[in-house]
């Protein structure tokens, strides 16, 4: 096997460089990740879209099929997983129910090589940093969601890892632990000192602790960048969904922006060539008939195709001149008369747009 | 072996409102006697001669029966055979169910049904079978002797071999079972870890299947004490070496019937008991 030279050469020696190729049949994985020493990458992305895959491959339990994987300028792809320095927090953090919180966390050392009583004693130490001396006894099935994340994270960490992986670290908990364990988990991330990965499909989770996300969709990377970048930016669909915008994208010609499907949209930027323009479904005002006195530069026909509770406002879906999302209050929604099928028109003040290169 | 209240309570109140129920649905209208019959026969089929067992034993004469040297000997020599054979099933029945469940290869249906074919497999054609590897002239048997000068055919040895090739499949598709059932991803936990993929089985993935490879060796171990046919081809019928409590309650069935009684009535508690361990895991399941 040859060696490649990644394009990240100068993030230097230290930290990950790894482009992670696995097929397998119909699916295609080709993710390239670059990760500084102390840095948090959150992999985002839906359901199926790879995130998964790419940990396991990172971690060495699914084995590349091509690119590669250095870390700390050591090469890894060949490395067996117990061999790799790499933790993972596993989604529903399969602690061994036999074995009591110390003795999961001391099962690291334990095959490093440390002694029993050495290795419990480390145990000790790392389950009382995470607020866990209390529970050094108890088996997982005792612990509560919260505790059990925590001595997961105890033990990723108790073998010193320099890749630590986290897989949805998050979705196993209810609303309310999970709003506690974000933040803690945060606080613990700042702290590591080496490269930390986590996979999520919740955008919340992803902003709260990463320093930088990288979106994959259908197992490649469509953007990556600081959370309010992406959060401001969105260049997919899937995106804009997940920070709540309407996302379209077209052709800029000063005030003016052609979409490919035909409509244009004015907006407040003087831009020219592909441009995306995002505007958040609160900046639409919906009307049962042809808007008179209007203000707004942007007026377009459409039909209801469907109506959600969303917080307390309703969120309408349109279909029409363009696809959009229309949040309302229930009482506009009760004058409106709004029932699927039903036309309205949408109007969109050019000020309230935003609009970017793409 | 205790069994935890909430499955009792559970079977409790499922077969609380049916039975009523069909108590009613049995005296108001009746069981369909083309189905009723049947089964009632079936019943009598299955109890009637274990019920024959306890009317024609020789209860006046039970004690001494049962306290002759030949029987202990017999009695004792069964027990050591079985729970070595188990062993032995234990030793090399649980890496092979373990590389049925987890390793991925070619041909791995194939090896499966070799796996299981002594379960159905005639217990004297395995006798047999067995003499024509492991006999003094077998094709592995031959080098036995000759280097080692290990002999196995009718020897406390052959009585061991004979039980384990019969009893293990017991254990193995037990095992395998369980394996199936235990989550893989516990042993790829342990790998991140740092453990090698033996040092997974051994600490993490052995004490999760215990209960499933307590229960295998059980059977195992059933089977292999009450093991007929290829123990009396393969290792003989020698008093105080090769013969074990079914071979004598056939030997005494000819000369002493009284005696073979006794002696099945020993083997019908060991069953009974076996089964009592059992309860727990068959009786209250589904």
């Amino acid at each position: 096997m040859t060696e490649t030279h990644g394009l990240g050469a100068g993030t230097g020696p230290d930290g990950l460089d790894a482009r992670l190729v696995v097929d397998r049949g119909t699916f295609h994985l080709d993710v390239a990740l670059t990760v500084a020493p102390g840095e948090v990458v959150a992999l985002l992305g839906p359901n199926g879209a790879g995130k998964t895959t790419a940990l396991r491959a990172l971690a060495g339990l699914t084995p590349l099929t091509g690119g590669h994987l250095r870390l700390d300028g050591a090469t890894l792809e060949r490395t067996p997983p117990e061999s790799r320095p790499v933790g993972v927090v596993f989604q529903d953090y399969l602690l061994f129910p036999h074995l009591t919180a110390l003795d999961n966390v001391a099962f690291g050392p334990r095959c490093q090589g440390a002694s029993k009583t050495e290795a419990r004693a480390q145990a000790a130490q790392w389950l009382d940093r995470l607020g866990l001396a209390d529970h050094t006894g108890a088996k997982p099935r005792r612990l509560s969601g919260g505790q059990a994340q925590r001595v997961a994270l105890a033990r990723a960490l108790a073998t010193r890892p320099r890749l630590l992986l986290l897989d949805e670290p998050l979705a196993a908990l209810d609303a309310r632990t999970r709003l506690e364990v974000r933040t803690q988990l945060r606080r613990h991330l700042a702290e590591f000192e080496a490269v930390a990965v986590l996979v999520t499909h919740d955008p919340l989770d992803a902003m709260v602790l990463a320093d930088r996300l990288v979106v994959v969709e259908h197992g490649e990377v469509v953007q990556e960048g600081s959370p309010s970048d992406i959060a401001r930016h969105p260049r997919t669909d899937y995106i804009a969904q997940l920070v709540g915008l309407n996302l379209h994208r077209g052709h800029a010609d000063g005030h003016t922006v052609r979409l490919e499907t035909g409509p244009a949209i004015t907006t407040a930027e003087v831009l020219s060539g592909p441009v995306f323009v995002a505007f958040p479904p609160s900046a639409i005002t919906l009307h049962r008939g042809r808007p008179t006195g209007s203000s707004a530069r942007n007026v377009w026909r459409c039909e209801v195709a469907g109506l959600e509770t969303h917080g307390d406002q309703i969120r309408a879906a349109l279909t029409g001149d363009l696809p959009l999302a229309a949040d309302l209050t229930t009482v506009a929604a009760a004058e409106l008369d709004l029932h699927p099928g039903a036309e309205v028109w949408a109007t969109v003040k050019a000020t309230q747009t935003h609009a970017y290169p793409v | 072996m205790t069994s935890t209240a909430k499955p009792d309570a559970a079977t409790g109140t499922l077969r609380g409102g049916p039975r009523r129920r069909r108590v009613r649905a049995g005296g108001g209208r009746g069981a369909p006697l083309p189905l009723l019959v049947p089964a009632l026969i079936g019943l009598a089929f299955l109890v009637v001669p274990l019920v024959a067992l306890l009317v024609r034993a020789p209860w006046r004469s039970m004690p001494e029966q049962l306290t002759s040297a030949e029987v202990w000997q017999a009695l004792r020599l069964s027990l050591i055979c079985a729970t070595a054979a188990t062993a032995v099933s234990l030793v090399i029945g649980v890496p092979l169910a373990w590389l049925l469940a987890r390793v991925e290869f070619r041909g791995r249906g194939l090896v499966r049904a070799l796996v299981t074919l002594p379960l159905v497999l005639p217990p004297v054609v395995g006798g047999v079978a067995l003499l024509t590897s492991l006999g003094r002239n077998g094709i592995v048997g031959k080098w036995l002797d000759s280097w080692f000068g290990v002999t196995l055919p009718f020897t406390t040895a052959g009585v061991v071999v004979a039980e384990a090739f019969v009893a293990m499949p017991f254990l193995v598709i037990s095992v395998e079972g369980t394996l199936r059932a235990a989550d893989p991803r516990y042993e790829e936990a342990a790998t991140t870890l740092g453990a090698s993929r033996f040092t997974a089985f051994r600490r993490v993935t052995l004490p999760l299947i215990a209960p499933g490879i307590a229960a295998g060796a059980v059977l195992a171990w059933a089977r292999a004490l009450g093991e007929f046919g290829a123990t009396i081809t393969f290792a003989g019928n020698f008093p105080g070496r090769t013969q074990t409590m079914p071979l004598a309650v056939y030997l005494a069935l000819q000369s002493d019937p009284e005696a073979a009684i006794a002696l099945s009535l020993v083997l019908l508690a060991v069953s009974i008991a076996v089964l009592a361990g059992l309860r727990d895991r068959w009786m209250t399941a589904g």
